[in-house]
């Protein structure tokens, strides 16, 4: 059964430093806070897993924090590249970055195949890409019903994953709507999980096109409102495309960087103190 | 449209935008509407040609929208308002899997870092991978996009940076290394069958499965396409000049880009 802690008592206990640690989130409901806390209490030689890693894994590398990513796309959607991530790939700032790269189809089917239990998964893909000369986790597989070769990758079953959810009843039981990206795949994949989530309710009421992670799936459960930001969650939030821009200019440079995680996220107790500390408002 | 003074005053990346657009809704008109579409320039054109065009595209997005109507242009794959417009919203596992690895994908609508002579698409890095000069975002979706959908439009400005002689890095299959490569290793699509670039279109000559220059848009000359191209660029018998864009394209081109 979920326990319903604090976000700082749920990264104390369930996150430990060299654990593979997943925070999905496909625009949609990206666990920042979560991340945030993980800075702050200063995890190092995490292997960081992602789909699309954005903003909040630009800040964990550039922050020390990782020492590998797997990943299938890391950029800055519709802005441009991640600049914390580049000068850890081309410099090894602030430490070097060994990296596992896949594709989204590939990533997809990994997470799929580690919440079902299966030691890999088998897709379509690949075929005729550089990806295969450089990631030694993408092999082939031939069919033993028609002999056609296919693509296979293991499954993903990170130690940690993390999603932001829109709610949660007081059991732990969580609520997702909207576009449900690979949240619920990380948790089912994950050995432990936390989700941080907009509101705690007495019941949860049905909704179309929403998922439910029962409360004997899920490790940890943490109000965080707003936790998504700038990432958001429908129902509550629009996504926040300006900090997405602003971003790129914060990162861009070392210093400024180091000044901004040190400001407002290092130098804040939690996430309420680093909307603070930006004036956010909601 | 010429005498309009207004229309004729457009920039090179609306003469790409609206171009792309025409060919989306040609695409939509021939019955073969549904376009996995990538964010930026593709997302721009096909949102252009939804507007433009009846029938008109079916926009899926990656983050798992099908049928997606946006009022705005998204900033990324994933904004609300593709979740709040789209026919039905899916998982990112199935979206990969029952939709694009299925082949119900007709068009597969991409941008990229560099592209070669045979349509292959480099999204991954500049130089070597092992130490790049610059580290870009990645393949995310395209592999498999590239692979999979019907055939596959690229939209990308022209430059001898980008149309380079061979890619650093093949993130997404045109056609491959040589003629009949796609099908040595069993792709289904039918690769990149189109290429609209600031200065024009490419098209593959299927007797090399070489991109050629097919058309130049208005006041863009040979010479200028041949020096923005870092291969021997060859332009094809039937050569075309691209339509200027109408008064009513860069309208909706415009209220699309201010909403």
């Amino acid at each position: 059964m979920a326990e319903i802690v604090s976000l700082r008592e749920a990264v104390s206990s369930i996150v430990r430093d060299g654990d593979s640690v997943s925070m999905e989130g496909f625009t949609h409901l990206i666990p920042h806070a979560a991340g945030h806390e993980i800075i702050r209490q200063g995890r190092r030689g995490l292997h960081l897993i992602r789909m699309t890693p954005d903003m909040v894994y630009d800040q964990l590398i550039g922050s020390g924090c990782a020492t590998k990513l797997t990943f299938s796309w890391g950029g800055n959607p519709g802005v441009g590249s991640l600049q914390r991530f580049r000068d850890s790939c081309e410099n090894g700032w602030p430490v070097p970055l060994e990296i596992e790269e896949h594709s989204h189809a590939g990533m997809a089917a990994r997470y799929a195949a580690g919440a079902s239990g299966l030691p890999f998964a088998v897709l379509r893909g690949y075929v005729g890409t550089d990806l295969v000369h450089h990631t030694s986790t993408i092999k082939s597989v031939t069919c033993p019903y028609t002999g056609e070769v296919l693509a296979t990758v293991p499954a993903l079953n990170p130690d940690v994953g993390i999603i932001h959810a829109q709610r949660a009843d007081r059991r732990g039981n969580v609520q997702i709507c909207g576009l449900l990206g690979v949240q619920k795949e990380c948790v089912l994949a994950s050995a432990r999980s936390i989700v941080t989530v907009e509101e705690i309710v007495d019941e949860l009421v049905p909704l179309p096109n929403s998922t439910v992670l029962p409360t004997w799936t899920v490790g940890a459960v943490c109000l965080v409102p707003n936790g998504a930001h700038p990432s958001f969650a429908m129902g509550f939030s629009q996504r926040d495309n300006a900090f997405y821009k602003a971003w790129d200019a914060i990162s861009k440079d070392r210093d400024t960087f180091t000044e901004w995680v040190g400001t407002h996220i290092l130098g804040t107790d939690d996430f309420e103190g680093y909307c603070a500390s930006l004036g956010l408002e909601f | 449209m010429a005498s309009n003074l207004e229309a004729a005053t457009y920039t090179t990346d609306e003469l790409m935008i609206v171009n792309a657009a025409r060919r989306l809704g040609g695409y939509a008109a021939a019955g073969k509407p549904v376009c996995f579409v990538g964010i930026g320039l593709p997302s721009t054109a096909a949102n252009l040609a939804r507007r433009l065009y009846d029938p008109a595209p079916v926009l899926i997005y990656e983050s798992g929208c099908i049928g997606s109507k946006p009022t705005r242009l998204p900033l990324s794959i994933g904004d609300g308002e593709l979740g709040e417009t789209s026919d039905v919203v899916v998982t990112v596992p199935e979206i990969f899997s029952y939709w694009l690895q299925a082949g119900r994908i007709d068009l597969g609508f991409l941008g990229g870092a560099q592209l070669d002579q045979r349509g292959n698409i480099n999204s991954t890095v500049i130089g070597t991978y092992d130490h790049p000069k610059t580290r870009l975002p990645g393949a995310g979706g395209a592999p498999e996009i590239a692979a999979s959908a019907g055939q596959v439009m690229v939209i990308m400005r022209q430059g001898r940076r980008a149309f380079v002689e061979k890619c650093d890095f093949r993130s997404s299959m045109g056609f491959g290394d040589h003629k009949g490569h796609r099908a040595e290793l069993g792709l289904r699509g039918a690769g990149t069958t189109l290429v609209v670039t600031d200065l024009g279109m490419l098209e593959p000559d299927m007797a090399t499965e070489e991109l050629v220059m097919t058309a130049l848009h208005p006041g863009v000359t040979r010479q200028q396409a041949s020096e923005a191209t870092g291969w021997e660029l060859r332009f094809a018998g039937d050569l075309v000049e691209t339509d200027p864009p109408t008064e009513a394209e860069l309208a909706a081109l415009r209220a699309l880009q201010a909403a």
